[in-house]
């Protein structure tokens, strides 16, 4: 019987610990197919962060290291100047990389340095319960900012990819989401341009993907998608910010 | 150690450092500005370039700890260093590393503290070093050089013992020691081959995934991996011991100091005997694992103890808990930058001593 | 043979490249050497210090606590550190910057470094004038050695230096020799 569909075989077939709704499981899934398409399992280095994400390694198949909180860009550094013929990406959450870790992030895209940052941006700490992340929209409510994110008390939301672009070593830079099958087709498509970048030796890539935390939203998942649709790509605008093939480069 | 004259250079401990480390095979490293250990981080910078190696000037202390880390998981031999405050900000990194049972020499050059404190010479890091200055139950394996050719010498050897036990090794010198400059030869062989890591991060090329994490969140998984790591630095306390032991035999007193203070206090054995006084010196060379059995057999016949540190008592906690009381610890220290001189040391050692002998006819036990 | 040697100055007066290149050559004439900047509080304020000690033996603490020999090269730096001297030291004055009644019980060389190496064109080889002049009492090393390392310092683009480095210490050299001295301890 022809197979017409099958899971990758770069991901686990275990139990997802991933919240029903949760984007971290697709996206995860995406670099699986990409692994298996091209057939890099044997070359390519993950990075996990501290936060929903951390248990990235026990769902892919590929060889990983944990990271300190915020700090995977420069363990993928430290990585990739081992190996500069792999693939190595760092997988982020938006308090590990735009909060503690927003130095590393602004470093390693200073230095061009030759990796790819999947940054999986869903506006919340999710791991500790729901708390305001610097990407968290206004007026959204969590359980830091319980009568919603106010500019004047709070802050205004950090937009990475906007702030990156200023960034002359910056190869790739492109916001993406996965809020239906065409957008999921497209965020596999860049996450495949940023290994392409990396394999190219054009420098830094990073793919930002808008994700739905149902849970600390406090919405279905249908409407957590819709939320990124109408709301949050307002503040997040998709589109790509950085591109070395159309820069010539 | 007797070698040729023409194969000496003078240089200061921090360049003989860094030149040791590149010796040793070490071709990655990471580090950020800070005094009073620059040497290294210039030297590394023109080194490296040199020898195929990679140099970054990180960003902060806490990006090169962690760039260390990449390092390391992909199987490299790796270095960073820094002084003081740098080090404090490494300390997260630094359990992580031993967490994950990651090999990298950290070297601290100690300075004044705390807070910003200042660049002088310090040996107050030492509980932070030992005792682990980050969270959980880790240990690192700790060498105290105490000239620039035991600087040279110990951190070649801390890549070994790294690879060795899987484990962070530090160097702990201090600002007198890093900017101080001794003949130094570097005559173990330059190591060009080094075996390949099973456990190291690759690429799962036609083999099962590695993973290097610490990360143990099913019940009981943590507590079965401390039980593990813990067996690992038992292991390490039985093989690993060093330190250096100088007329001990019917020593009045016997001395115990590292680093800096160590080559103090042989300055004092010597003024000492010239006025009478049988001085020893116990110096521990691995602060971790601490030459507690050497110290415990000496105070079955040794009368009392003095320890010169750099601080405010640091490592006299250790000597007291390894002679268990037999016989009275007294301490001499300056801090916040002071070295202290062989004249002070002696005058302690002559307030001390008549009281021994007076007491030799009476109990006497000071913890 | 163990000499314990301050040298101390204005930082830029060149005492960390006299007291190198000192360390060096006294490495290559096979002696033990210790070659360290101070950091006590005895130097704040714009004063540079220098420990060397050259030993045909072993070299323990490398601090010097009391100098065999102290080079001062400024009066505010002398100041500070006189008090390191015993009664039998030596001391070498830059007698161009510094202008002090003899202390007790010392051997006093008073050598006008600064003016001599402004003679020659270069004020900064002041510190070759005072080398030339201490090796001369002293003989601590050959003075060809001591030549060779400097030349190995003044390479490529410095390399016009060593001439006039070498005519400083020269200069030094003679300045001892022909009895342009000194101050003999009073009794």
């Amino acid at each position: 019987m022809e197979t017409l569909y099958a899971p990758p075989k770069t991901l686990h077939r275990v139990a997802t610990h991933y919240c029903p709704g949760c984007g971290h499981g697709i996206v995860q899934r995406l670099i699986a197919e990409i692994i298996d398409e091209w057939d890099i399992r044997g070359k390519t280095i993950g990075i996990a962060p501290v936060g929903c994400a951390v248990l990235a390694y026990n769902y892919l198949d590929i060889d990983m290291s944990e990271a300190a909180h915020g700090r995977p860009p420069a363990v993928a550094t430290g990585i990739k100047r081992v190996h500069p013929d792999n693939i190595v990406f760092a997988y982020q959450g938006d308090g590990d990389l735009a909060a503690i870790g927003l130095a590393e992030t602004i470093h390693t895209a200073a230095r061009g340095e030759n990796i790819t940052v999947i940054f999986v941006n869903n506006a919340v700490y999710g791991m500790t319960n729901g708390q305001m992340a610097p990407t968290t929209l206004l007026d959204q409510k969590t359980t830091t900012c319980p009568e919603g994110r106010s500019a004047d008390e709070h802050g205004s939301p950090l937009r990475i990819c906007e702030l990156l672009a200023t960034i002359d070593r910056c190869s790739y830079l492109t916001r993406v989401s996965v809020t239906n099958p065409r957008n999921v087709q497209k965020t596999k498509a860049a996450i495949k341009k940023g290994f392409r970048t990396q394999m190219g030796k054009k420098g830094f890539s990073l793919i930002e993907v808008l994700s739905p935390c149902p849970v600390y939203w406090r919405m279905s998942p249908i409407d957590s998608m819709r939320f990124i649709d109408d709301e949050m790509s307002r503040t997040y605008p998709l589109g790509t910010f950085k591109d070395w093939e159309k820069e010539g480069s | 150690m007797k070698s040729s004259l023409h194969n000496k250079q003078l240089m200061t401990g921090n360049e003989a450092a860094a030149e040791a480390a590149i010796q040793a095979g070490c071709r990655f490293y990471y580090g950020y500005p800070i005094t009073p250990q620059n040497e290294i981080i210039n030297h590394m910078a023109m080194r490296m370039p040199q020898v195929g190696g990679t140099f970054i000037q990180a960003e902060s202390e806490i990006a090169a700890i962690n760039m260390l880390h990449g390092s390391a998981a992909a199987g490299a031999r790796v270095m960073t260093s820094s002084s003081g405050p740098g080090i404090s900000l490494k300390q997260e990194g630094i359990s992580y590393l031993a967490g994950s049972e990651l090999p990298c020499v950290i070297v601290n050059v100690q300075r004044g503290g705390p807070g910003l404190g200042d660049i002088s010479p310090s040996q107050a890091d030492y509980f932070q070093a030992v005792k682990g200055g980050g969270h959980g139950d880790y240990r690192m394996i700790v060498l105290a050089p105490s000239s620039v050719q035991e600087i040279a010498d110990l951190v070649y050897d801390a890549f070994d013992l790294a690879d060795k036990y899987r484990n962070p090794v530090m160097i702990l010198g201090d600002a007198q020691l890093g900017q101080m400059m001794e003949p130094v030869e570097f005559y173990k062989p330059a190591k060009t081959y080094l075996p390949p890591k099973k456990w190291a991060l690759t690429g799962a090329d036609g083999r099962p995934k590695n993973v290097i994490k610490s990360f143990y969140p099913v019940k009981g998984e943590l507590e079965k991996f401390n039980r593990r790591l813990q067996k690992k630095y038992r292991k390490i306390e039985e093989t690993e011991v060093r330190y250096e032991e100088i007329n001990t035999k019917d020593a009045d007193l016997v001395l115990v100091a590292y680093g800096t203070c160590a080559r103090i206090s042989r300055e004092v054995m010597n003024k000492a005997s010239k006025i009478g006084y049988r001085i020893g010196l116990l110096r521990p060379i691995t602060l971790w694992p601490f030459p507690k059995d050497a110290l415990r057999r000496l105070s079955q016949r040794v009368r009392t103890f003095m320890v010169v540190e750099m601080s405010a008592g640091q490592m006299v906690e250790d000597v007291k808990l390894s002679i268990l009381g037999r016989c009275p610890v007294h301490f001499y220290g300056r801090m916040g930058g002071g070295v202290p001189s062989t004249n002070e040391i002696i005058n302690n050692i002559l307030e001390v001593l008549p009281k021994i002998n007076a007491a030799d006819s009476v109990e006497m036990i000071e913890i | 043979m163990t000499e314990k040697i301050m040298l101390v100055g204005y930082g830029g007066q060149g005492m960390m490249l006299f007291g190198r290149l000192l360390a060096q050559a006294a490495m290559l004439d096979g002696k033990y050497v210790t070659f360290f900047p101070s950091y006590g509080t005895e130097v704040r304020g714009g004063s540079a210090c220098y420990h060397l000690i050259v030993s045909t033996g072993e070299i323990y603490s490398p601090v010097v606590e009391e100098a065999d020999t102290l080079i001062a090269m400024n009066q505010p730096s002398y100041i500070k550190l006189k008090d390191f001297m015993k009664p039998d030291s030596l001391l070498l004055l830059n007698s161009s910057m510094v202008n002090v009644e003899d202390p007790p019980q010392v051997k006093v060389y008073r050598i006008p470094a600064t003016e001599i190496a402004n003679e020659l064109g270069n004020v900064v080889a002041s510190n070759m004038v005072m080398m030339g002049a201490y090796n001369y009492i002293k003989e601590i090393i050959p003075t060809h050695l001591f030549l060779n390392c400097l030349e190995n310092a003044l390479r490529g683009k410095k390399a016009a230096l060593y001439e006039i480095n070498k005519l400083a210490l020269e200069r030094g050299e003679n300045y001892v020799r022909n009895g342009n001295l000194i101050s003999l301890p009073a009794e």
